[in-house]
């Protein structure tokens, strides 16, 4: 009997090179020039935070796989992204016991509890900020100043607290170590007090801030890097920028005196941050394309809200976790048209 | 003929509301108070007694009563027997301790509405005799205090470093500030929940189901 086989497949027949270990690699490749400027400006502190939180996420992503009874899914880099972008989120004296709290929750709340990656709602990142941010709100603002002299011989005095007690006080740390450092970041210097941070402090670093959010420029070129791969979607960093510019824009048009231009809305914060590596998160952000420019323009203007009216300085994280909350709606709301259906009126 | 389920012994009857059916964990009732009062455990410990002694009392009394309130009026019989019932405990709470009726504020009059309460008084008092009836209630009311006593316990370690008000870690204790929120409350719930149904799976596991 003739048996010629004929090989029966769905679709996809013609695969990309892309997969998710591949994809995550490169997102964690362009953010190793961010951490090591980040420990450039702060030391010690900077580098055991990063490690610490990195750690925590990974250790809980193991004992989450272990406790599901499946294999090991640290190979896929996503938990250790997780972990950096979580540290790079925190204040860099954060002490090291409350990240690691941050890096168990966004990984077991923000993700383990869903069922793992692809099926999480909201980044699991932002959960972690987010708790800590409910549960430390004072640690969460106790800021540092960049470049002080002896940052890689001691740690910032709040790093090391033993676990469960609260940090000590790093005003007069700060004060002492940079001369005139106010304690305060840029956005919330301008909320409380109307002063206007230059631009070119914010490109120098020389701000306070998280960890790894002033290094804007490193940002940006680890975003177009991975925009050219075709690792994230383009479209969502722009539409988050120019809708927040164009909400500051607006606001600075109406009241001149009140509120300040578009530049220092980008700089400051964790806008890019947000922009570039959380909000362009494939499992959380909308695939249609007029969802994407929604998704994206709501982060943006929600943001500059939050900043402006809200009791935050800084509101990038709600921003993004409520346009998370929301992606699923935006997604039925916005399919793409097939080919040869609707339309034609 | 109907095959009736054999009777439950007086320890199966007493058990059910602390493990199969445990009113916070398993059929999760009366979520109200268990959100609201669980920010310390002298809180939750004395809602949950405040609950049981509201339980037991209108179970015995409406399951003596069970032959001779009509069909049509027995929702409203209930709630003013459940009521009688919340009023002494109101006025008890509050010649025993002021700061605690202060603490409980009108939580311990909402007894009246605690569904577990009108749902065991429908469910199971007013088709039982008095001692299976006092004891199924006794048994649900204990396990309403010791899922309360559960959650007030970690959020006031966690958001106080105290426990019954006794400082466990010194005064350089970071408290959690989230836990005395609402939203602490939805976690430690959530925790206990998954806890509650792991142990109950693997019970499962370990003896297969009769």
């Amino acid at each position: 009997m003739n048996t010629t086989r004929l090989e029966l497949r769905t679709t996809p027949h013609i695969k990309a090179g892309r997969t998710v270990e591949q994809i995550m690699r490169a997102v964690l490749l362009t953010l190793v020039p961010v951490c090591a400027f980040a420990v450039w400006q702060y030391g010690l502190s900077a580098l055991a935070l990063i490690v610490t939180v990195s750690v925590a996420c990974l250790a809980s992503e193991r004992l989450a796989n272990r406790l599901r009874g499946e294999a090991s899914t640290l190979g896929d880099w996503s938990a250790a992204i997780t972990g950096v972008l979580l540290a790079l989120s925190l204040p860099p004296g954060f002490p090291l016991w409350m990240g690691a709290v941050a890096g168990i929750v966004a990984i077991a709340l923000g993700k383990a509890l869903f069922g793992g990656l692809g099926h999480n709602v909201f980044n699991p990142a932002l959960v972690g900020r987010a708790f800590v941010q409910a549960a430390f709100p004072a640690a969460i603002t106790a800021w540092v100043p960049a470049y002080a002299p002896g940052r890689f011989a001691e740690f910032i005095p709040s790093t090391l607290t033993p676990p469960l007690m609260q940090p000590p006080e790093v005003s007069a740390w700060a004060q002492a170590a940079v001369d005139g450092f106010t304690g305060a970041t840029p956005l919330a210097r301008w909320k409380y007090d109307g002063v206007l941070t230059p631009a070119t402090d914010f490109l120098a670093g020389s701000v306070a801030g998280s960890t790894g959010e002033t290094g804007a420029v490193l940002i940006l070129l680890g975003g177009l890097y991975l925009a050219a791969r075709r690792y994230l979607d383009w479209r969502i960093p722009v539409a988050v920028l120019a809708s927040a510019a164009l909400a500051a824009w607006l606001f600075q048009l109406w009241a001149p005196e009140r509120y300040p231009g578009p530049l220092f809305v980008l700089l400051s914060g964790g806008l890019m941050l947000g922009a570039v590596y959380m909000a362009t998160d494939m499992v959380t952000s909308p695939v249609t394309p007029l969802g994407v420019w929604l998704y994206g323009a709501l982060i943006g203007v929600l943001t500059v809200l939050i900043r402006y009216f809200g009791g935050l300085p800084e509101g990038v994280m709600y921003a993004i976790l409520v346009g998370n909350a929301l992606t699923p709606l935006i997604d039925q709301y916005t399919p793409p048209r097939a080919f040869g259906t609707g339309g034609g009126r | 003929m109907n095959a009736q389920p054999p009777r439950p012994t007086p320890l199966e009857e007493f058990l059910e509301g602390i493990w199969r059916q445990n009113p916070v964990f398993v059929m999760i009732l009366g979520m109200c108070p268990v959100m609201a009062v669980t920010v310390s455990a002298v809180n939750a410990l004395a809602m949950g007694l405040a609950t049981t002694f509201v339980l037991t009392g209108s179970a015995l009394l409406v399951s003596l009563l069970r032959h001779w309130v009509p069909r049509e009026v027995r929702i409203a019989t209930y709630i003013v027997i459940i009521a009688s019932f919340v009023t002494v405990v109101d006025y008890l709470i509050q010649a025993l301790s002021l700061q605690l009726y202060t603490a409980l504020g009108a939580f311990i009059q909402l007894i009246v509405v605690n569904c577990i309460i009108l749902g065991r008084a429908e469910a199971h008092a007013s088709k039982n005799p008095p001692l299976p009836a006092v004891l199924n209630a006794l048994g649900m009311g204990l396990g309403f205090a010791i899922g309360l006593l559960a959650l007030g316990s970690v959020r006031e370690i966690l958001g106080a470093g105290r426990l019954f008000g006794l400082a466990l870690f010194g005064a350089d204790f970071q408290p959690w500030g989230v836990m005395v929120q609402p939203p602490g409350g939805f976690f430690v719930l959530g925790g206990w929940l998954l806890l509650f149904n792991w142990l109950k799976k693997r019970q499962g596991r370990l003896q297969p189901a009769r």
